[in-house]
């Protein structure tokens, strides 16, 4: 497959702080390419350099052969881009939005209005198009946000944390309508830092951490970088400390990590079962209070704390 | 192409404006009021003069002893301003005065000895080397009225200034083709003068109440001077939110949104000052509509009017401008667009006649489009033409201009979108 997007030595810099870090990595036609990282590691900043909206300080990067510091223009005609924030106009309905922002991208006239339709059908809002966007749910919200990167039916689609703050119901409507279009094929780079999301939607994942991309392939090739290992998440009372715990569970034998979070704390340990009594057994000792215990095989949340000794979360 | 966006970019913000409720009130509605309650506070809609201000107690004092003094005696005891002024003539200045300083009169009108020779002579006569000059003595806590009785008085200056420039000119004329001799100039100077004078000496030729050339008859009204200075002032509110909407887009998601279309980011600029002009254009109109219709307020020649809409949005905008460069938050350009919006009402002459102050104020108002504009819509109301107001067109033009350009290297220097 021929590549799409190719992202060269891409560095960002503010000042003394270095948001992008040398990343590379190239996204092929037709595929759905996810960045799994947590808050601040820097997706944001790549997808505003990619969209042309930031200058590197190094690097570059081609979409369809042109660079986005060069021939900016060019991109931006390739590219549909659907930001973190949801970027409309409130005091406007979601039809005036759709039409303000599918005139930005040059459609016009009939076009206009059949692609309208088409996304309005597309996002399941043809019946509240003529309500002004404040009066929209958060989830509704979104999806609009969704249809005004469709409306120029772009090459690539940069689709930033398209699914935070929202219901669950919305999410799952995102996640079906982003692999919709994906088989109506649309190349799609997408950002989280639900693991499950990139788990889900991804042929393949680029795990990013303060600024570099520290992992890139398919999910099965990820995994098999932390070989056979089980995670245990301990959930613990809210008035439990997980970082003392943490400290405790790590002197245990067969214990390769041990990670606090809000209330958990994730074991990675090469077999989940022989290890469950001895910390039950540490836990009482210590009178800490376990409610739950889940034990998950291997997945980017366990790839991300091999590499990273740290959970996505955090 | 990007043009078609820089207009889709500024009407969209225009819709938006109309449709904020907040920014309506006080875009429209908060300048309608105080127009109307400083209106009833001066008495303009209980009836009787269409100034709404009637029986302005002046003090004449006339040591001249020329035509020109009567003249202008006769312009203030004239029918046609019979209810609006109250004059009284002494023989002594400082009794006059007096009067002034104890708040029983608007000001004295001090007309000095030899005023009327030193206009008419002053061409021919060496041993006359100025024009002796009314003096105009106010009391500060009466701006109205005071406002009114200058306006008389400016008018009165005008009329007699154009009759020496025409006297001179005549009798130069006739010197130089041969028609009188030298030594005969100094007489006929004098009498054309005079001729000239005696036309002044017809009230209707005051622009209190004058005639335009279709006949029909303009009034002084006092919320002409009003209704324009608080619409300038509640205008930089407009081009303030404009600025404050740069920002508001940037975070908020659209500003980027909008630089990552296929749009040039010129253009996208260029359309949120196109939609804080329009904003503002629109104000002006619908305030200036709004008072003509529910005041019945004439505002004077129609294309002076519209020229000077376009002109004082133009240079208020620039304003916007540069406070959406200079500043970094919607905060602070609330903050800081509200104080610049009532110094430059102060400055600007949106509460009261600036020619009561001190002359270097009158220097420094010059950077507010306030300034300009209520002096140009003071002037259309009184009958002025689109001639009149040039130089008000022209320095609110170049003040929109220069801070637009200012405005525009700053903010590509620091970027479009701010992170």
């Amino acid at each position: 497959m021929p590549s799409i997007l190719e992202v060269q030595n891409l560095v960002k810099k503010y000042g003394d702080m270095t948001a992008v870090n040398g990343i590379s990595f190239s996204v092929q036609e037709g595929e759905i390419f996810s960045l799994l990282g947590p808050n601040g590691a820097g997706k944001t900043t790549t997808i505003s350099i990619l969209s042309t909206l930031f200058t590197p300080t190094a690097g570059d990067a081609y979409v369809c052969g042109h660079s986005v510091t060069k021939e900016a223009m060019a991109v931006k005609h390739a590219i549909g881009v659907v930001p973190q924030e949801i970027a409309l106009y409130e005091d406007l309905t979601a039809l005036e939005n759709l039409n303000f922002w599918g005139k930005m991208y040059g459609l016009s006239g009939s076009e206009l209005s059949s692609r309208i339709d088409e996304v309005l059908e597309q996002i399941g809002l043809k019946d509240r198009a003529k309500q002004r966007i404040k009066t929209y749910s958060g989830g509704m919200k979104r999806r609009v946000n969704i249809g005004v990167g469709l409306l120029h039916k772009p090459r690539l689609l940069f689709m930033d944390e398209p699914t935070v703050g929202i219901d669950p119901q919305s999410r799952r409507a995102i996640l079906d309508s982003v692999k919709e279009l994906n088989r109506s094929g649309m190349t799609i780079l997408y950002t989280t830092h639900y693991m499950e999301e990139a788990q889900e939607l991804s042929d393949r994942v680029g795990i990013i951490d303060h600024g570099e991309l520290i992992a890139l392939g398919t999910q099965k090739e990820l995994t098999a970088q932390v070989g056979e290992m089980d995670t245990l998440i301990l959930h613990l009372g809210e008035n439990e400390d997980p970082i003392h715990l943490a400290e405790m569970l790590s002197s245990l034998p067969g214990v390769l990590q041990a990670n606090p979070t809000d209330h958990e704390v994730a074991v990675v340990t090469p077999s989940a079962e022989e290890l469950l009594a001895p910390i039950v057994s540490r836990t009482n000792d210590l009178g800490i209070k376990i409610y739950s215990v889940d034990m998950r095989e291997p997945n980017l949340e366990a790839v991300f704390l091999h590499l990273t000794g740290r959970a996505l979360r955090e | 192409m990007q043009l078609k966006k820089l207009f889709l970019i500024a009407l969209k913000d225009l819709r938006l404006i109309f449709r904020d409720p907040s920014a309506l009130v006080m875009m429209l509605l908060a300048p309608f009021l105080l127009t109307i309650g400083m209106g009833a506070l001066t008495g303009r809609f209980s009836g009787g003069t269409g100034s709404g201000v009637r029986d302005i107690p002046v003090e004449i004092v006339n040591e001249d002893n020329g035509m020109l003094g009567e003249v202008l005696i006769e312009v203030f005891q004239s029918p046609e301003l019979g209810e609006l002024v109250s004059p009284t003539l002494h023989n002594e200045l400082a009794e006059a005065k007096s009067l002034v300083d104890t708040n029983k009169s608007a000001a004295v009108v001090y007309i000095p000895q030899g005023f009327t020779e030193s206009i008419t002579m002053m061409a021919w006569d060496p041993s006359i080397d100025e024009v002796l000059q009314i003096e105009f003595y106010t009391n500060p806590t009466m701006p109205t009225s005071v406002g009114v009785l200058r306006s008389i008085l400016d008018q009165f200056i005008n009329q007699v200034e154009i009759g020496r420039v025409s006297a001179t000119v005549i009798v130069s004329q006739l010197v130089e083709n041969g028609l009188i001799l030298p030594d005969q100039a100094a007489a006929l100077g004098a009498q054309i003068g005079q001729q000239m004078a005696i036309l002044v000496d017809n009230p209707s030729s005051i622009k209190l109440k004058t005639n335009l050339a279709e006949g029909e008859g303009i009034s002084f009204d006092i919320l002409a001077y009003m209704a324009p200075g608080m619409a300038m002032m509640f205008l930089m509110f407009t081009v303030t939110y404009g600025a404050i909407s740069l920002l508001v887009e940037n975070r908020a998601g659209t500003l980027p949104r909008m630089l990552v279309s296929p749009t040039q980011p010129a253009y996208v600029l260029g359309g949120k000052f196109t939609g804080i002009f329009f904003s503002a254009n629109a104000q002006l109109g619908i305030l200036i509509g709004g008072t003509s219709l529910m005041f019945g307020l004439q505002w004077g020649d129609g294309l002076g009017v519209a020229l000077l809409i376009l002109a004082a949005s133009f240079g208020a905008t620039g304003w916007g401008m540069l406070f959406a460069a200079v500043l970094k938050t919607p905060g602070q350009i609330g903050i800081y667009g509200s104080a610049v919006m009532l110094i430059f009402g102060l400055l600007g002459g949106s509460f009261f006649d600036l020619r009561m102050l001190p002359d270097w104020i009158q220097v420094i108002n010059k950077i507010t489009p306030n300034a300009w504009a209520n002096n140009g819509f003071y002037i259309l109301s009184l009958g002025g033409k689109l001639k009149d107001i040039q130089s008000n067109l022209i320095a609110l033009a170049i003040m929109g201009a220069a801070l637009f350009l200012v405005g525009t290297f700053l903010i590509s220097k620091r970027g479009l979108v701010r992170k």
